[in-house]
C-alpha cells in the first residue's frame, strides 16, 4: 500500500483538487480513495491501468463530496480557496503573458470540461481510459474535449488572446 | 482540405480534429497516430490547430504541476484508518478459491461429471509420469558409501556380469506394463533415459551370446518395446 500510495498519491490529489477546488477536501479525498483501494484490492480486475482505476474512484469520491455541499456555497468557497495573487486573464494579457492567461482560463472551465482536459493532457489517458473513468462513450470523450477546447478559446478571446483557432 | 477543416469547425469537428489532443499527449494507437500525422502534413490549418493544442497541453501540465502535493496529514490519516480496520480481508488466494468454487457451482451436473472424468484421467496420466520418473531414477538394489550414486554396484562385478541392454519403450507404454516387463525378465533399470533409452540389466547371472540374442529377440517382440540393443 505504501508503494502504491507513494507512486500515485500526488496525481490523485491533483485530480481531486481540480475537481473539488479545496485542498483540505482533496486531502481527505485521497485518504478515502486509498482506503477504498486497500479494502477492495480483490475487486481490481487488472483490465485497466491502476492509475485509471484510482482516478475513477477519485472522481466518484469527488463528485460525492461535491454533492454533499451546496453548489453555490462550494463555488464561492472554491473561488476563494484558489484565488491567488497572480493576475486575472485580462491583466495577464496586458502584461503579454499568454501562458498565464491560458492557465487562468483552464481554471475557469466548467468541472466537466476541466476533468476531461486534465485527464487527456495531464494524466495522459487514452480515449478508452477517459471513457472508463468518466463513464461516458468514447465518442463523447472526443466531442466533449473538442467543445472544452472551444470554450477555452472563447474565454481566451474574451480576455483578449487570439491564437488563430478557431 | 483547408476549406474542409474550416467548414468542420463551423459545423462539427472531423474525426481527425478530435484526435489531435490525444496525439499531442501520445495516447493514440499507432494506426491513428499515423492517420493524424498524414493529415497534419496535408492540411496547414490543421497543423496550426495542433500548435494551439500543444500550447494547451503544456500549460495544463504546468497548471497541474503547480498544485503541489498533499501534506503528510493525508498519509497519516490513511494509515491510521488502515490500522483501525477490524481485520484484513481474506487473502487473494482465498478469494480466488472462492471464485473457483463459484465457477464450479455454476456448472451443470452433466458438465461437472464430464469435468470430473477428465480430471480423473489427468490424475492417472500424472501418476504415470511420476511413476516413470521414479522408475527412471531407481538404481540397483544396493550401493556402497564409496560408490558414486550414479554408478550401480553391479557394474563392478567383473567380466562375468549379467547382460545389459539399451531399451526404448513405446511412447504409450504404461508404468504398470513396464513394471510387469521388468518383473517378467527379472530386469532392473540401471541408468536413466538418455535420448529416451533406458539401460536395463537382466538377472544376476551372466548369459551366453546365444542366450543374450534370444533375450533381445524376445524383448523386441514385446508390444511396449520399440528397440532393444544388447550392450557390454
Amino acid at each position: 500500500m505504501q508503494v502504491l500510495y507513494g507512486r500515485h498519491h500526488v496525481r490523485v490529489f491533483r485530480f481531486g483538487l481540480r475537481l473539488v477546488r479545496d485542498e483540505q477536501v482533496a486531502e481527505d479525498l485521497i485518504s478515502e480513495v486509498f482506503l477504498d483501494v486497500w479494502r477492495q484490492a480483490g475487486k481490481f480486475e487488472g483490465r485497466s491501468a491502476v492509475s485509471t482505476w484510482l482516478l475513477a474512484i477519485t472522481r466518484f469520491k469527488a463528485l460525492s463530496a461535491l454533492r454533499r455541499r451546496k453548489d453555490g456555497e462550494l463555488d464561492d468557497e472554491a473561488a476563494n480557496a484558489i484565488e491567488d495573487t497572480s493576475d486575472n486573464p485580462e491583466v495577464a494579457v496586458q502584461k503579454k503573458d499568454t501562458s498565464e492567461a491560458l492557465r487562468k482560463c483552464l481554471t475557469a472551465l466548467t468541472p466537466e470540461h476541466r476533468e476531461i482536459v486534465d485527464l487527456v493532457y495531464y494524466h495522459e489517458k487514452s480515449v478508452e481510459e477517459v471513457a472508463e473513468i468518466v463513464g461516458i462513450p468514447e465518442n463523447t470523450v472526443k466531442t466533449r474535449l473538442f467543445y472544452a477546447r472551444k470554450k477555452l478559446a472563447e474565454l481566451l478571446k474574451a480576455a483578449g488572446v487570439e491564437r488563430g483557432w478557431p | 482540405m483547408m476549406a474542409m477543416s474550416k467548414k468542420m469547425l463551423e459545423q462539427e469537428p472531423s474525426e481527425i480534429e478530435m484526435l489531435l489532443p490525444f496525439h499531442a499527449a501520445g495516447t493514440l494507437s499507432a494506426r491513428d497516430a499515423r492517420r493524424v500525422e498524414e493529415a497534419l502534413a496535408r492540411d496547414p490549418e490543421l497543423a496550426r490547430q495542433y500548435a494551439v493544442i500543444r500550447e494547451e497541453y503544456a500549460e495544463t501540465i504546468h497548471l497541474n504541476e503547480s498544485l503541489g502535493a498533499p501534506s503528510a496529514r493525508a498519509m497519516q490519516k490513511l494509515f491510521a484508518a488502515i490500522d483501525a480496520e477490524p481485520a484484513r480481508r481474506p487473502s487473494a488466494s482465498l478469494r480466488w478459491s472462492a471464485r473457483i468454487a463459484g465457477f464450479f457451482a455454476s456448472l451443470s451436473p452433466r458438465t461437472l461429471a464430464w469435468s470430473a472424468s477428465l480430471g480423473a484421467l489427468a490424475l492417472l496420466l500424472q501418476a504415470g509420469v511420476i511413476g516413470a520418473v521414479l522408475v527412471k531414477n531407481q538404481t540397483s538394489t544396493y550401493q556402497t558409501a564409496s560408490l558414486s550414486m550414479n554408478e550401480p554396484v553391479t557394474r563392478a562385478l567383473g567380466p562375468e556380469a549379467p547382460p545389459r541392454a539399451l531399451v526404448r519403450f513405446a511412447p504409450d507404454a504404461r508404468v504398470a506394463d513396464i513394471t510387469a516387463l521388468l518383473d517378467n525378465y527379472q530386469a532392473s533399470i540401471v541408468d536413466g533415459a538418455k535420448g529416451g533409452m533406458f539401460r536395463l540389466q537382466f538377472g544376476n547371472k551372466p548369459m551366453t551370446k546365444d542366450e543374450i540374442a534370444g533375450l533381445m529377440s524376445r524383448l523386441q517382440g514385446e508390444k511396449i518395446v520399440n528397440l532393444a540393443v544388447a550392450t557390454p
